[in-house]
């Protein structure tokens, strides 16, 4: 940890690196991420620390990257992938859906596959097509495998640490727009955070905000905008989407009674459904005004000139807030 | 630099080996094994117990007892062959038509006939407790074989990794994938192609313009061969010599295995569509369970007694391993919850709860 804190790549890294001393069945695999550390850095080191026995590069081969982890996890190896950016990760699902989510189901717990699939997602740092996608519902959709998507350089450490220590397998998306646009302190004391857990960023009583990933930035910023007129917004980061933390949500939006749901991801199926779905079945006498949901248009993420109209900002934000506290 | 004229810079040859012909007499200097008459007629018993696995899986599936079955009729040589040179560090990636080979591995037939039969115990085998159940998807696992025989290699165990799929798995990428990384990396791994000529109705000539399906090894940078699928010692062979080169760190094979389905794909399928009875009929006259026999015959001196006590012992003990399985209560609805991770999620336990409610009603 250096006195300005931590990037998110950096704490990912470190995360890395702690889970690899702690556990020499932790291998790190992927395309670029030996020498060259990943192409955002998040291995940087590893290979010179840890050896050609534990990091590998591996050919450009998606499926084989999704695959390769399976047969490494059920002979006892817990393999951390890297994915170069989701827009790459379908060739992987089958993999991931066919394969590692139900091995230890369909083996009566013979075998398993504690493996993490890593991946950059989301847009907002201008990059090319097939970079930006926000996808993760894909994900959280299917049976036997966790969702965790670290909102900070801290959160980032230590769900990747869980993520690695879990006996099943874990998707860990990184909003690449968070990569290197904060810096925290992180305490690099190998304490993971819960999975399942959904942390309350911001209390407040007047209306619930929920969200993950890079868009808590515009998230947050929304909630400023709103204290400063004089409304107490709550603001959820989920941060394991499967399985989320409904007891959290529910219970900040029994006391509020209001809430808007945020993600950059298309509306339509996205993980704002799920929420929404849980609040109007488990959380309907509670609920003062309908759930909003902020999120991507149902389109293809546009290129970098119109994607800042495809994403949530925190106005958007603001406007479904003021929509939800002004029903009656 | 000066410019060449065009030159050749790769060359490759596929090389197809055999021993014992279609009536049973020997083509090729038999392989040390296979001049024990003990060998072979383990070989045969083999053989003759996943055939006779295989008619009472259609059965039991034919009066409601089992589920969609894919027989692997006429195709046991290549089952049992390969199987016979692996041992218990070896880890077996089977596709779904290796009944012969999970039962040499020590897969219990009653597990074999739960798992067929819908109940995922049958998965949780006894016996070879690091092989893979059966990879329903074509050639996905694969890249799967790839992992173990990487785990096996960084650990310095000594096995290989033993990757079966059939003719059509070889269009597809994962295959590739897998063979290209076990190339680069020099995994110790064997790659056998159960090559039984049709996917589903696909025939191997629509598969792919390749000659043979052993070369698509060469692109991966290594040896690929292809072999008498329906002579056991020719795949026990073939196979053995991998394994060999694996374990000593010679890097992958891939053997092409030449059989015939003599079946339908599975018991949902009806073959008489898509080919005529007249290509069938001939293969029959290469089948791989009365080639041995006839082998045994002319040269072992295999007896009409010995063959009968052979039927009989295989006869019991598909009867005692389907017994066991339909004997065998269905699993308490729970259990759907309880093995989709190693501690039920919070979230979960709700609906579990639910489910129980439901099933107490």
């Amino acid at each position: 940890m250096t006195a300005a804190g931590l990037t998110m790549v950096e704490a990912i890294d470190l995360a890395l690196a702690r889970a690899m001393a702690e556990d020499p069945t932790v291998v790190v695999l992927g395309e670029d991420v030996g020498k060259d550390g990943g192409v955002f850095r998040a291995t940087d080191g590893l290979l010179a620390r840890f050896g050609p026995q534990r990091v590998f590069d591996t050919p450009i081969s998606e499926a084989l990257i999704g695959g390769l982890p399976v047969g490494l996890a059920a002979m006892g190896f817990r393999p951390v992938v890297e994915i170069q950016f989701m827009g790459f990760i379908y060739p992987v699902i089958d993999q991931l859906v066919n394969h590692a989510a139900r091995l230890r189901n369909r083996t009566r717990g013979r075998l398993s596959c504690p493996m993490v699939l890593r991946a950059p997602y989301g847009g907002g740092i201008h990059a090319p097509e097939h970079h930006s996608e926000s996808m993760e519902a894909i994900f959280a959709h299917v049976p036997g495998i966790r969702v965790a998507i670290p909102s900070s350089p801290a959160k980032a450490y230590g769900l990747l640490l869980a993520a690695i220590r879990d006996p099943d397998p874990v998707v860990f998306l990184e909003p690449k727009r968070v990569y290197r646009a904060v810096r925290e302190p992180v305490s690099d004391d190998g304490r993971a955070l819960p999975l399942d857990r959904a942390f309350v960023l911001r209390q407040g009583g007047d209306l619930t905000l929920v969200s993950w990933g890079a868009m808590l930035v515009e998230t947050l910023a929304a909630a400023e905008a709103l204290a400063e007129e004089g409304v107490e917004a709550e603001v959820i980061d989920l941060a394991t989407l499967k399985y989320f933390d409904a007891d959290t949500v529910l219970g900040s939006v029994a006391r509020t009674g209001r809430c808007v749901i945020v993600h950059e991801a298309p509306l339509t199926a996205g993980f704002g459904a799920e929420i929404a779905a849980r609040l109007a079945g488990e959380g309907l006498m509670h609920l003062l005004a309908p759930v909003e949901r902020v999120a991507g248009w149902d389109t293809v993420m546009p290129l970098p000139k119109l994607e800042s109209r495809y994403m949530p900002s925190a106005e958007r934000i603001v406007a479904a807030a003021r929509r939800a506290l002004e029903y009656r | 630099m000066q410019i060449e004229p065009t030159q050749v810079v790769a060359r490759f040859e596929i090389c197809r080996s055999g021993f014992i012909a279609a009536d049973g007499k020997v083509g090729a200097e038999l392989p040390a094994f296979a001049r024990e008459r003990a060998t072979l007629v383990a070989l045969y018993r083999s053989m003759v117990l996943t055939r006779a696995f295989d008619a009472k899986a259609v059965a039991l599936q034919r009066t409601g007892r089992l589920g969609t079955y894919a027989s692997s009729l006429g195709q046991e040589a290549v089952a049992v062959g390969l199987a016979h040179p692996m041992t218990p560090e070896d880890v077996l990636l089977p596709s779904f038509r290796e009944h012969g080979s999970q039962l040499m591995r020590g897969v219990s037939m009653k597990e074999l006939f739960l798992y067929w039969g819908g109940d995922e115990r049958g998965n949780d085998f006894a016996g070879p407790r690091r092989d893979f159940p059966v990879c329903i998807p074509i050639g996905s696992h694969a890249p799967h074989a790839a992992g173990v025989a990487l785990a096996l290699k960084l650990r310095g165990e000594g096995g290989a990794a033993v990757a079966v799929f059939g003719d059509g798995a070889t269009s597809k990428g994962d295959v590739y994938e897998a063979m290209n990384l076990a190339g680069a990396w020099q995994l110790p791994l064997v790659f056998v192609v159960n090559d039984n000529q049709w996917a589903i109705s696909v025939p191997r000539a629509a598969q792919t313009a390749a000659e043979t399906l052993a070369q698509k090894a060469i692109a991966a940078g290594f040896e690929g061969l292809q072999v008498d699928g329906n002579d056991v010692v020719a795949v026990a062979h073939a196979v053995g010599e991998a394994l060999r080169k694996a374990r000593s760190g010679g890097g992958p094979t891939l053997v092409e295995a030449l059989t015939y389905r003599l079946a339908d794909h599975t018991t949902v399928d009806d073959a008489s569509r898509y080919r005529d009875d007249a290509e069938v009929a001939g293969h029959w006259k290469e089948e791989p369970v009365a080639r041995l026999r006839a082998h045994l015959v002319a040269e072992h001196g295999w007896t009409k007694d010995e063959e009968e006590a052979l039927i009989e012992a295989c006869a019991a003990e598909v009867e005692a391993g389907s017994e066991a399985y339909l004997a065998q209560p269905p699993e308490p609805p729970e259990a759907i919850f309880d093995h989709l991770h190693a501690e039920l999620p919070t979230a979960l336990a709700g609906q579990r709860s639910r489910m129980l409610e439901e099933a107490a009603r």
